[in-house]
């Protein structure tokens, strides 16, 4: 059966030897391209630096960047010279702090007196504790952790932990020594650091505390459905005003999250992508009308728009961007201004193209009822064009939206700006983590509106092309 | 000779005068948004814009003047200048010929996996189709500027913000091809009892391969523009080079990376178009 098999097959070779040089042939440039690609792959890696990934990937940085984008932590800070004093303060602001008299905001029931009346506890989510006192710090209750430890200053004003000498490694595992520092972090949500002149404790706990409401806000106590709920209430919170204002003001100026600002820079950035997008049709539709073939008979122009089109796209939105910023500084301007020239170029040629493949007959039959040229274009040729029109200023807002931001974060303000600033800071990653959050809520949306609009309008979702 | 009219002639007209109404009443709704959304916008952009307007329209040529008029100063000097940022637009080249590269071979992967005709599992489908959402949403320069605040200045952040948006763009583009591909092959190859790498390999790789190329190029110019911008928030390459040379304020050097930005852009447009055109044939 398989000899019989194989002598057909060699039967076949031989009845169309050209067709089969050819397949081989058509292989081996597939195969000769394919090891280009693959050699090209293996360069790029080393003239990028790929290979260098490991040796730059600070797993550290990394795990105190995530750790921050959905936990917060607050500090517990002690100076030895004054061991009552103990600063409790919301993620290290000195304008957070817990337990000050003026502003009415206790102490947390994580810091309480120890048991023997003397030492001062903090208690880690975990249930590990931390007890402060005068002369000394004990690391008690652990878990994973046998034993308790202790850490003292000796006699040069240097903090050491106790029977180290009588300690092998394994029991080390989370402490680090220095000479001038004996730190304790067992998981990234406790960290407890010694000092010569103070103790500084790190409390993380998950989530993103004063998200609505911030530490000094006196709608703080409440949730945000309870605060939603006093709004209906007329006992007013604070009597300068009604609570449906107090909640909205709250809301907006919270120092945290500065849920006002960054709205109101989103929606900069939305300003910019949809005029932009609105800008670039309106002018694309005329010059699109003067560079098809089939409605200007005078070469030469149509020639000049065309490079017109291809001037504008060419100019990418950053260069457009940068000279738009020097004339109108950096607001939705520049932005508006940067996207609508680049799709002038883009959306003039989609457009243009499209008229260009219009039905003749349309156009014909509109002449046939003596109709003038101008009619001709408006009853002949719109009809057809205007849905691909519009899908594909449609499908171009998505796609600004993403430059808006972006022409943001180069000067023109925005979202952009806004992200790069709470970057900056190196500290304030939860803000980092909500503008990316935002941005790409924002970007979903806009490309779930155009499908939805491209929808109810043209029937189809696709992007028209012809 | 005057054969009698039909008898619903007249519902007819109403009918068409119903709907013709209709057709204007949500035309007007339709521009009556939009001219909303554009006072809005204009309302927002006066609101925040640090400049005036009427200032900034009046401003609009200075600065080009300035860079053309420092240009011509130099006289044949220039030239020189032009080539020596050619390297730093190398940089820029291979930064998005690479991550194009490695974004299409993971595209074709995600696509592969969230193609209804290839891969029964919803869930599966689900997963992949949302992952590809969320990696093409992301603008690259948010992913950029996590990453160089991570590891440091180097062109590595830029290749892995590209590549993630690049696997995410094309993986939808690649998905729509797949599940548009015939069915017929994948059916032929399955009655003579073909395992499923090979249905893919020989139905339908063949048929969508010249439709993926197409789109790779298409995303090689987008990916180019990208790193320049990129380049521009501290990835290296021409990027890089402008964005300090606008803040020494040399007009000309400035001038010479735009050309050279400009020339390089619009010879790709070309290029792949042309090529695009080989590949799929004309118009499509």
């Amino acid at each position: 059966m398989s000899s019989s098999l194989a002598i057909q097959r060699e039967n076949i070779r031989k009845l169309f030897p050209d067709t089969f040089k050819q397949a081989r042939k058509s292989r081996l440039r597939g195969q000769i391209i394919f090891f280009l690609v693959l050699v090209y792959l293996i360069v790029g890696f080393f003239t990028l630096d790929v290979v260098d990934i490991p040796k730059k990937w600070k797993p550290q940085n990394a795990a105190m960047f995530v750790l921050d984008t959905y936990a917060h932590k607050d500090h517990v800070t002690m100076k030895w010279e004054n061991h009552e004093d103990i600063k409790i303060a919301f993620e290290g602001n000195y304008r957070s702090v817990y337990g000050r008299d003026n502003l009415d905001k206790s102490i947390p029931d994580w810091f309480y007196k120890n048991s023997d009346n003397v030492g001062n506890v903090v208690e880690f989510n975990n249930k590990g504790k931390a007890i402060l006192y005068k002369d000394k710090v004990e690391i008690v209750n652990f878990p994973k952790y046998e034993r308790d430890f202790t850490i003292k200053l000796n006699s040069n004003g240097k903090p050491y932990l106790v029977g180290s000498e009588d300690l092998v490694i394994e029991d080390l595992k989370g402490f680090r020594i220095t000479e001038n520092r004996v730190e304790f972090r067992p998981t990234l949500y406790e960290r407890i650091q010694v000092y010569p002149k103070k103790v500084e404790i790190h409390r993380y706990s998950i989530g993103w505390k004063y998200f609505w409401f911030d530490f000094s806000s006196p709608l703080e106590p409440y949730t945000f459905f309870e605060a939603l709920g006093l709004t209906f209430s007329k006992e007013r919170v604070v009597p300068e005003m009604s609570n449906l204002k107090l909640f909205l003001t709250e809301i907006k100026n919270n120092e945290a999250f500065m849920h006002g600002r960054v709205w109101w820079a989103m929606l900069e950035t939305i300003v910019m992508a949809v005029l932009g997008t609105m800008f670039a049709t309106v002018m694309a539709l005329p010059l699109s009308f003067l560079a098809a073939y089939n409605v200007t008979p005078i070469k030469t122009l149509r020639f000049m728009l065309r490079r017109l089109f291809d001037t504008l796209r060419g100019i990418d939105f950053l260069i457009w961007s940068l000279i738009f910023l020097r004339a109108f500084g950096p607001g939705p301007f520049t932005g508006i201004f940067a996207i609508g020239f680049t799709d002038t170029g883009t959306l003039g040629k989609l457009y243009s193209e499209a008229i260009e493949n219009t039905e003749k007959k349309q156009q014909e039959g509109v002449q046939s009822t003596g109709a003038s040229k101008f009619l001709q274009h408006r009853f002949g040729i719109i009809p057809q064009i205007l849905p691909i029109f519009v899908s594909q200023s449609l499908y171009y807002l998505e796609s600004n939206t993403r430059g808006a931001v972006i022409i943001g974060a180069m000067g023109a303000g925005g979202i952009g700006l806004q992200f790069l600033g709470a970057l900056a800071t190196g500290n304030d990653f939860e803000n980092v983590a909500y503008m990316a959050i935002l941005v790409l809520a924002v970007v979903i949306f806009m490309d779930r509106l155009s499908a939805w609009l491209r929808r109810i309008l043209i029937g189809s979702d696709q992007l028209i092309v012809r | 000779m005057t054969k009698a009219l039909p008898a619903n002639l007249e519902q007819i007209e109403v009918n068409l005068k119903k709907l013709t109404n209709q057709r204007t009443r949500s035309s007007l709704l339709g521009i009556a948004i939009l001219i909303l959304i554009f006072f809005g916008g204009t309302l927002v952009s006066l609101e925040a814009n640090a400049g005036s307007f009427g200032r900034g329209i009046a401003n609009f040529f200075n600065y080009p003047r300035d860079l053309f008029v420092d240009t011509f100063e130099m006289g044949w000097k220039y030239w020189p200048r032009v080539v020596k940022y050619i390297p730093e637009l190398i940089i820029t080249l291979n930064i998005a010929l690479f991550s194009t590269s490695i974004g299409f071979i993971l595209a074709i992967i995600f696509a592969i996996f969230s193609s209804r005709n290839l891969i029964r599992n919803k869930k599966v489908i689900q997963f992949t189709k949302f992952l590809m959402d969320v990696t093409r949403s992301f603008p690259t320069l948010i992913i950029a500027m996590v990453f160089l605040y991570l590891m440091g200045k180097s062109s590595l952040p830029a290749v892995i913000a590209i590549t993630i948006h690049t696997a995410g763009a094309l993986g939808k583009l690649f998905t729509e091809a797949i599940e548009n591909c015939d069915g017929k092959p994948i059916e032929g190859l399955s009655s003579v009892g073909a395992t499923w790498t090979q249905k893919i390999r020989f139905s339908v790789l063949p048929q969508v391969l010249p439709l993926f190329l197409s789109y790779g190029i298409l995303r090689l110019e987008i990916n180019v523009r990208e790193s320049t911008i990129l380049g521009f928030v501290g990835a290296g390459g021409i990027g890089e080079m402008l964005a300090a040379l606008i803040q020494w304020n040399y007009g000309a050097d400035v001038l010479a990376c735009m050309f050279l930005l400009v020339g390089t852009i619009i010879a790709l447009d070309y290029l792949s178009a042309y090529w695009r055109h080989k590949l799929i044939g004309a118009n499509q």
